[in-house]
């Protein structure tokens, strides 16, 4: 038993603990007000993390340990790796945004986001239902706290009211379909779940009953359709560097969740969960777009965009089983994997922009406050239609490519209906496509309401302009993340 | 490096460069390198003509390496007859647009020039891809530039224009990408035209597919009923815009035609001729007649642009080789003719501020070299014969009298139109008295826009007297299209 315990394989999981600890200690010393040892520290651990994932990766393994709690794989390995470098680039980004708030003060938000990536880690890697549960409780509970760092602010306390009420219903729901999962098949092992699924003795109604549960628990981590109305509030109300906190790395989280619990633990029930992805889904692309093209507050409008881009991330999700043949289950699941990194990538741009744009007592989040940002900034503004055109899905750049796997998945599934569902999924992004085409055009067409110039520190510079190019050159060249994404799920699916 | 990526990247690296240094402060060195980059594009498209067998049907040049393994998509790319002029006729209208951008743009000129640049490396894309992947990408792409280019440097009503621009058109080719993604399913998992020109294809699916190609084909063309966007974003493009847009951008649909409609689904093509033909003959008759009751130039021209392109359309679904290949000439002079027309009334609005043909009246007066190479490109616009317009128009109606005598006539009638919508604008613009105090202001054309207007002029008669060179790069292709379009496709 004592071998089973191989901690090596949660070696990132463990450091991470530690340093989320140590730099709250450390920061009770910490006095300058921008808070650069703890910052630094905090850069450090999560490049340890993120390129020991990297490695892991790498070496393409499936382990399980802890008694088949937790595994390491190739999948899990590369979206926590992804996740890292999401959380670091968040608080590149965001560091500046947070000092001149005052949000710094206390360190809370270095350990708070420390915990919040541990959160996603276990999620990522858990093979049990209550790791998985645990991962999603110690994400969300830091989110919650994230969400209202800001004490004094009405708005972003009203978000963080908001957010935990609901987000503490959606984890009873959760909660309690796997609790009637496991009272169905008597574990909380995937894997034993899964065997005990496909042996088909149990009572079908009985897990149908469950899994409807898990999969609203789901969709409300995903924000999708009926279970969105959390997503436009706390995307406007959070302070906008915990906005894509919540915005960006949790999603590969959120996706990986879904594998292991439909996917890896469910597959026998695939009709039945794919026909409910599919309502989401529709639900998400239509109210999503619809919702988006009203919306004068940008964080807001991406909060619409966002369940809309989730709309299409289920599309992948949905496509896999056909008539009880998995054959195409990889690629669909990989398309949908592809969908969320790029997807992440490109929120991180996104508002990575607003948060430069963001002053002291300024928070630039209308529309119209990007009104001329190409006359102030052409690299900026540059970077920021990059972005809009990457989730209206105009190629060359990589939302592009997203849009075609999943699509390409969905038409190769060769379902009944699915090339009227891929119809209509491409319609939805032409509303899209109207909405971002719509900060291009403040951005680039409107006259500057402001002459200051945009001002940033070089890392801050570095980072986005790298970021804006990956999604350029990823547009270019997306074969290799693509046949990434296809190793790392071939190897999940094929244990 | 192959001559047709070299024909691709030239002007894109050129335009990154602008986008990536150019500053309003030093202007005029942006201008000369947007020339240079230009030229150094037309002449790495030379090779391509000199180094062209006419006497083959099949791709030539050819490049090809793995690009999106996971979805068996290649950097493939080769011209054939179909496709060699448009490569030439893209660098060479950069070369054009640049010129006569020169001092009418002075905002953001890096941005303009680079904006041009990198669409007709786009475009260059569009003509020489092989894979449908790599089409598609390089179709949308030329949405961008062409979206900041109407919305930053367009008239007052730009943004409607652009957005009207950008959203009509991706509708179309949203399907089209549906379409795309059909037939890679059922080809086993192949993006290779020449794959899918040989997949047999149930009457149902083609029928599907043709559909889905027209969508986005025939919004770009554009044919009637689909045309109403290309008005609306003439008027209000930049006159470079408009150019290239008429010269060029409206030819990838044709183009498309050709490439994916007629070889993929035949069967399809041939059913629904009819219905084709119809709409091509309402758009050169029924457009023609709305052309002459506009007061705006551009718009005119605009609408002559589709009445033109319906000959195209007409010529390419009556299959038969003079018809496609007086479709194909009709385009390429077009693109002269076209882009003539929009920048001799950019010339106009530089000075005059309006588009109005009411404000002018005697510029010959004024303007007498304009005034020369205006009328020269009007002739050419009604098909005179010895422009590059007779050429093409004359092509594609003998081709329709031998298909249906009565379609040849409709055609032919459209002629009289042509003539009748041009002439007159020509004589209220250009002839009679000087109509009023700003037309007796008005300064004849500087030594930069005498060049634009020559080469222009230059293009344009060449064509028209010896089209000799056009023709014979297409025969054998288009032989070997109508060959391929004659079988059916459908499962035995």
């Amino acid at each position: 038993m004592f071998e089973k315990l191989s901690i090596a394989a949660v070696y990132p999981e463990v450091l991470l603990a530690v340093m989320a600890i140590v730099i709250a200690l450390v920061d009770l010393f910490v006095k300058s007000p921008r808070r650069t040892l703890t910052y630094a520290l905090s850069m450090i651990t999560i490049g340890v993390v993120a390129y020991l994932e990297a490695c892991a990766a790498s070496q393409g393994q499936t382990v399980y340990s802890f008694g088949n709690m937790v595994v390491s794989d190739p999948m899990g390995s590369w979206l926590k790796c992804f996740a890292a470098l999401a959380v670091m680039v968040t608080l590149v980004y965001g560091r500046p945004y947070a000092a001149d708030r005052d949000m710094l003060r206390g360190g809370e938000m270095f350990t708070l986001g420390l915990f919040a990536l541990l959160g996603m880690f276990v999620m990522i890697s858990g093979n049990n239902f209550l790791v998985l549960y645990l991962g999603l409780e110690l994400l969300t509970l830091s989110s919650y706290a994230l969400v209202a760092l800001r004490r004094d602010n009405a708005t972003a306390s009203e978000a963080a009211m908001k957010y935990f009420v609901l987000g503490a219903l959606a984890s009873g729901f959760l909660l309690y379909g796997l609790s009637m999962l496991y009272g169905a098949t008597g574990s909380l092992d995937i894997s034993t779940v899964f065997k005990a699924v496909a042996s088909g003795q149990i009572k079908h109604q009985v897990l149908v009953l469950g899994l409807v549960f898990v999969v609203c628990g789901l969709a409300f981590k995903f924000g999708v359709v009926p279970f969105h109305m959390w997503i436009p509030d706390v995307y406007q109300g959070a302070p906008t560097v915990v906005t894509l906190m919540i915005g960006g790395a949790p999603k590969l989280a959120a996706f990986a969740m879904t594998i292991r619990l439909l996917v890896e633990g469910l597959l026998p029930l695939a009709v039945d969960w794919q026909q409910m992805l599919m309502v989401l889904s529709i639900g998400s692309l239509l109210i999503g777009n619809l919702a988006a093209v009203a919306q004068t507050n940008l964080k807001r409008m991406l909060a619409f965009s966002t369940i809309s881009q989730m709309g299409f991330v289920l599309i992948g999700l949905l496509s896999g089983v056909v008539n009880g043949n998995t054959a195409a289950a990889a690629n669909a699941y990989s398309s949908s994997m592809f969908y969320v990194i790029t997807y992440v990538l490109t929120t991180l741009a996104t508002f990575g922009i607003i948060l430069l744009l963001a002053r002291e007592g300024f928070e630039s989040e209308e529309i119209t406050d990007l009104a001329g940002l190409n006359q102030r900034s052409p690299l900026y503004a540059g970077v920021m239609a990059v972005c809009m055109f990457s989730l209206a899905g105009v190629p060359p750049l990589v939302g592009f490519y997203a849009k075609l796997s999943v699509l390409q998945s969905l038409i190769a599934s060769g379902q009944s209906g699915a090339i009227a569902l891929a119809v209509f999924a491409v319609m939805m992004s032409l509303i899209g496509a109207f909405y971002y085409l719509r900060v291009v055009k403040v951005m680039y067409f409107d006259a500057p309401i402001t002459a200051t110039t945009v001002s940033a520190g070089s890392d801050v510079r570095v980072v986005l302009t790298i970021n804006g190019a990956l999604i350029l050159i990823l547009g270019m060249l997306p074969g290799g993340l693509m046949a990434l994404c296809a190793r790392a799920i071939v190897s999940t699916l094929g244990t | 490096m192959g001559l047709l990526s070299l024909a691709i990247w030239t002007p894109i690296f050129f335009g990154a460069v602008l986008l990536a240094f150019g500053r309003d402060e030093y202007a005029k060195t942006v201008r000369w390198v947007a020339l240079i980059g230009a030229l150094v594009s037309l002449l790495v498209t030379l090779p391509i003509y000199a180094g062209f067998d006419t006497a083959s049907s099949t791709m030539q040049l050819v490049e090809k390496a793995p690009w999106i393994e996971r979805f068996n998509v290649f950097y493939h790319l080769g011209v054939d007859g179909l496709s060699m002029w448009f490569v030439l006729l893209t660098a060479f209208i950069t070369v054009i647009v640049v010129l006569a951008g020169w001092e009418v743009i002075t905002d953001r000129v890096n941005q303009y020039m680079g904006a041009f640049l990198i669409l007709s490396g786009l475009m260059v894309g569009v003509f020489t891809a092989v894979d449908g992947m790599l089409f598609y990408v390089f179709f949308e792409a030329t949405l961008i530039p062409m979206y900041l280019i109407i919305g930053i440097w367009g008239g007052p009503n730009k943004i409607y224009a652009a957005f009207k621009f950008f959203l009509y058109t991706l509708l179309g080719s949203l399907l089209m990408l549906i379409a795309l993604i059909y037939l890679y399913t059922q080809s086993g998992g192949s993006f290779d035209l020449a794959t899918w020109h040989k997949l047999p294809l149930a009457a149902s699916a083609q029928t599907f597919l043709f559909f889905a190609f027209f969508a986005a084909f025939a919004v770009k063309v554009p044919m009637w009923p689909v045309h109403t966007w290309l008005p609306d974003v003439h008027v209000e493009a930049p006159t470079g815009g408009s150019a290239v847009l008429a010269a060029i951008m409206l030819k990838l649909g044709a183009y498309g035609f050709l490439r994916f409609s007629l070889p993929i689904a035949p069967d399809a093509a041939r059913e629904f001729a009819w219905l084709m033909i119809a709409l091509s003959l309402v758009a050169v008759i029924y457009v023609g007649l709305v052309a002459m009751v506009q007061e705006d130039m551009k718009k005119l021209v605009a609408y002559s642009s589709v009445a033109h392109m319906g000959f195209v359309s007409l010529g390419f679904f009556i299959f038969n080789d003079i018809g496609v290949s007086g479709a194909l000439v009709q385009m390429i002079a077009h693109g002269f003719v076209s882009a003539a027309m929009f920048l001799s009334i950019g010339v106009l609005y530089d000075r005059m501020h309006s588009r109005e043909i009411a404000s002018y009246g005697g510029v010959v007066n004024t303007m007498p070299k304009f005034a020369a190479f205006a009328l020269l490109f009007a002739m050419a616009n009604c098909g005179l014969p010895g422009t590059a317009g007779f050429v093409g128009e004359w092509m594609v109606i003998l081709g329709a009298i031998k298909f249906n005598f009565w379609i040849g006539l409709a055609a032919a009638s459209a002629l009289i139109f042509g003539a009748a919508y041009t002439l007159w604008m020509v004589k209220r613009v250009y002839l009679g008295p000087v109509a009023n105090d700003h037309v007796k202001e008005l300064t004849d054309i500087n030594a930069r826009e005498f060049l634009v207007m020559a080469l222009l002029a230059i293009a344009v008669l060449a064509m028209g007297l010896y089209p000799k060179p056009f023709t014979d790069v297409m025969d054998a292709s288009v032989a070997d299209l109508l060959k391929h379009v004659a079988l059916s496709k459908l499962p035995q």
